[in-house]
């Protein structure tokens, strides 16, 4: 039993099964991806995960328990955080802020702590101030702290996306296309990057990927959805082999072709 | 382009855009009620003020579209758009000679008291002569300003609109000015001559002498600043408190009750700023809250309704109470609204609370549309607080503990919380943050300053009538909030001071304030959206930031030849 897991996963949107009775089983310490077409649930599923959506049916476990029903707010507190396909930063805050917002639940002290600008609540900022520069010298957004999120360039938004994330400090780091829109050379270091965090922090990543090379090189599990179905399942070599992944991909006649 | 005649060039744009706002401006009344006090003592009232600088600012904007062609070429176009002004002006004093059209049975402000201010009391021939040269002046001087480079075209503009406000403003001067001294700046109504020419130009020597050595000054100040920074903040502090504290005896009785009115509007505009600044929630029925911290007021302590005999100081925390459960009570059922929806909803709340204390079942507890009399001064000691310069004590602690709350509040894990949720709510959601719980903190903390304004509100009345609580209010502290720049605690005063204060001030604008408001807010969203006084942040990332600009300098080439 890993993790993460769901049981017959489903989510339905009026007449569409956006997802369709999704199983999936991760491994703590893993990398684990989630492939497929554009429009195969993917995103929907994450969407499930984090219960921005309710799943219509099926269970969905975190370390064996159900938590379809929680709040997303609750879901993040369980230790599971993740990132957006495209870039969701609070762009009007400066790049400390967004990752001191990560830490929100971790910064313990109440309204009137605050009022009174009393001595636990100087206390508990200042660690997270600490803990927030700590996590941009993992970034190698060291000395950017006081910028707009907006004003960063493409890459390092999405790496302080990442960091807000890992502020939450997560058992589970969910990561919606992470290389979306890089050059072969962001993406090598990118790839890099994500096996520091599950080898140094050791949280166990759920990948949604489109570039083959990534989901190829980094992913011990890979899971193939279209039209809202799992429709493969298995190391990165058996799912290169697999026709259905093939024919998912490339049509019909590239499946024959193969086989 | 080449088909296209001289009338429909885009330099007759701008004339025509004078021409009718001029004919407008005239048309509503705003000339001839604006004429009843003087700017220049005998030369130009207000009313022809506006006009002129309705003109050179239609030059100004004009001279900013041609900021690459020469200062002759520019100085033409202005006094093209003066000339169609003052044309434009001429045309409808003419008209209103023509009996039989009759124009004052449409427009009721086309009167001979306009005629007479359009030409300036000397008859059609030089009356005109007059109208015509100083509209071509103010539009050559409006676009020389925008186009004369360095200090010469910014000092001109920024000395006029300085002086120009001193003049509006020649009442607060006299009270607190010598009397000689007065008395050699201004005359009865607005300046008189020497006094107009010694202020324009000391303005623009000062400008001047800020532009050679405001930068060494600025330099020599941050030394100090940076080798002392607990001792020049301390400094700055006692300075302004000392200011602060003295200053109903320095203007009087009657700026006192201004300043007093602008102190209730600053609590209640940093109460909002928390609810709309911060946290993004559009909040259009503020005025609720302020209702209720003044109604619990006057109920707990009118003796004319008899039910309570509470004192001010008793009262006082039941009606930021009150106000916070109906904040709550508020806040629940638009959890899941946004935007435009809360607005609406909000804004329902407000008129609720207006019905409510006007209606006549619930007039034994209210007072119904007569209202409540006889509520409880505070209390000091043994003094009675009641006139407005002892009340200015009790707002300017009010303003002081709602500047506190807002500050710390905003400075805490709550207060980037709030921001969050302004940026983006799903993303505020998925870091762990419970939204429920921090959209009631901030209409619930919005809410008790409200309240707490509103209790001080009614002590400083006396008496009350449902009529104060309009949805008007509501939409004075948001536009203040806007002017100031949303999010920004010294724009909210900033912000008042403007709006608040300067109808106040200045009689004539008060009739005029809705239109005045809304040209203001149009004009700052085109020309400065961030507000007068934005917070630091902000100021930063909508101008001028130098990384930004860079990007933009070098990328801008890149787009033309893309398009090229």
């Amino acid at each position: 039993m890993g993790i993460l897991e769901t049981h017959d996963a489903t989510k339905r949107f009026g007449g569409l099964v956006a997802v369709d009775k999704v199983n999936i089983d991760i491994a703590e310490r893993s990398i684990y991806s989630i492939i497929g077409p554009n429009g195969a649930g993917k995103t929907t599923l994450f969407n499930c995960i984090t219960c921005f959506y309710t799943a219509d049916e099926g269970e969905i476990l975190l370390d064996g328990h159900p938590i379809q029903y929680l709040s997303p707010d609750r879901v993040a507190h369980k230790g599971i955080a993740r990132t957006y396909q495209n870039i969701r930063l609070f762009s009007n805050m400066t790049v400390i802020e967004n990752i001191m917002v990560g830490m929100h639940i971790h910064t313990h002290y109440g309204y009137l702590d605050a009022l009174l600008r009393s001595p636990r609540k100087k206390k508990e900022d200042a660690k997270s101030v600490a803990e927030a520069q700590r996590l941009l010298n993992f970034i190698d957004l060291t000395g950017k702290g006081d910028l707009f999120a907006k004003n960063l360039p493409y890459g390092e938004q999405r790496r302080l996306e990442i960091a807000r994330a890992l502020a939450l400090r997560p058992k589970v780091l969910l990561l919606d296309e992470p290389t979306a829109g890089m050059n072969p050379i962001e993406t090598e270091n990118t790839m890099h990057f994500i096996r520091r965090l599950r080898d140094e922090l050791g949280i166990t990543i759920l990948l949604i990927e489109h570039d083959m090379k990534v989901v190829m090189g980094i992913s011990e599990m890979i899971t193939v959805m279209d039209f809202g179905k799992v429709i493969a399942k298995g190391t990165p070599d058996e799912i290169k082999a697999n026709p259905r992944v093939i024919e998912a991909y490339l049509g019909h006649g590239a499946a024959e072709a193969a086989a | 382009m080449e088909n296209r005649h001289f009338w429909q060039s885009e330099v007759m744009n701008f004339g025509w855009l004078a021409g009718i706002l001029v004919v407008l401006l005239a048309l509503v009344g705003m000339v001839v009620s604006f004429s009843q006090r003087g700017f220049i003592s005998g030369v130009m009232s207000e009313g022809q003020l506006l006009i002129f600088l309705t003109v050179a600012l239609i030059g100004f904007v004009a001279g900013k579209k041609m900021e690459r062609q020469s200062v002759l070429k520019v100085a033409l176009w202005g006094g093209i758009i003066g000339f169609v002004a003052g044309l434009s002006l001429i045309v409808l004093v003419l008209l209103t000679g023509i009996k039989p059209l009759n124009l004052r049975s449409m427009f009721l402000n086309a009167s001979p008291q306009l005629v007479k201010v359009l030409t300036f009391g000397k008859g059609q021939g030089a009356g005109f002569l007059y109208l015509l040269l100083l509209n071509i002046l103010s539009g050559i001087f409006g676009g020389l300003a925008a186009v004369i480079p360095g200090i010469w075209g910014s000092g001109l503009a920024n000395s006029a609109l300085i002086t120009i406000l001193i003049g509006l403003l020649t009442d607060i001067w006299k009270t607190f000015l010598p009397r000689g001294v007065a008395k050699f700046f201004f005359a009865n109504k607005g300046f008189n001559v020497t006094g107009f020419l010694i202020t324009f130009f000391f303005i623009l020597a000062f400008l001047l002498f800020w532009s050679l050595y405001g930068a060494r000054i600025k330099v020599s100040y941050g030394n100090v600043a940076s080798r002392q920074p607990k001792k020049v903040k301390i400094t700055w502090w006692v300075i302004s408190l000392v200011v602060l504290l003295l200053l109903p005896r320095l203007v009087g009785s009657y700026l006192s009750e201004v300043l007093d009115l602008v102190g209730i509007y600053i609590i209640m505009g940093l109460g909002l700023n928390i609810v709309v600044g911060f946290a993004g929630l559009l909040d259009l029925g503020y005025v609720a809250f302020f209702a209720i911290g003044a109604y619990t007021m006057g109920v707990f302590t009118s003796p004319e309704l008899g039910l309570f005999h509470l004192t001010f100081w008793e009262t006082l925390p039941l009606s930021i109470l009150f106000a916070v459960l109906a904040g709550v009570l508020l806040g629940i059922p638009v959890l899941g609204m946004r935007g435009d929806y809360l607005a609406i909803v909000t804004m329902g709340f407000g008129e609720i609370i207006r019905l409510l204390v006007l209606s006549d079942a619930l007039k034994p507890i209210l007072g119904g549309a007569q209202g409540l009399v006889g509520i409880a001064r505070p209390t000091v000691g043994h003094i009675v607080v009641k006139n407005p310069p002892q009340f200015y004590y009790l707002i300017l602690a009010g303003i002081f503990i709602a500047w506190y709350v807002a500050s710390a509040l905003k400075d805490s894990k709550l207060g980037r919380a709030w921001m969050a949720l302004r940026e983006d709510e799903d993303v505020a959601q998925a870091m762990g943050i419970n939204l429920v719980s921090i959209k009631l903190l901030a209409f619930a903390t919005g809410a008790a300053l409200s309240g707490l304004s509103g209790a001080i509100f009614a002590a400083k009345l006396n008496s009350m009538v449902p009529h104060s609580f309009t949805i008007l209010i509501s939409i004075y502290v948001l536009s203040l909030i806007i002017v100031g720049g949303v999010g920004s605690l010294p724009g909210v005063v900033v912000g008042a001071l403007a709006l608040i204060g300067t109808p106040e001030l200045l009689r004539e604008f008060a009739e005029y304030r809705m239109m005045i408001y809304g040209a203001v807010l149009v004009g700052m969203m085109l020309y400065k959206p961030e507000g007068l006084w934005p917070e630091p942040a902000r100021r930063r990332e909508l101008h001028g930031e130098e990384g930004k600009s860079a990007v933009t300098a070098s990328t801008a080439p890149v787009q033309m030849s893309e398009e090229a």
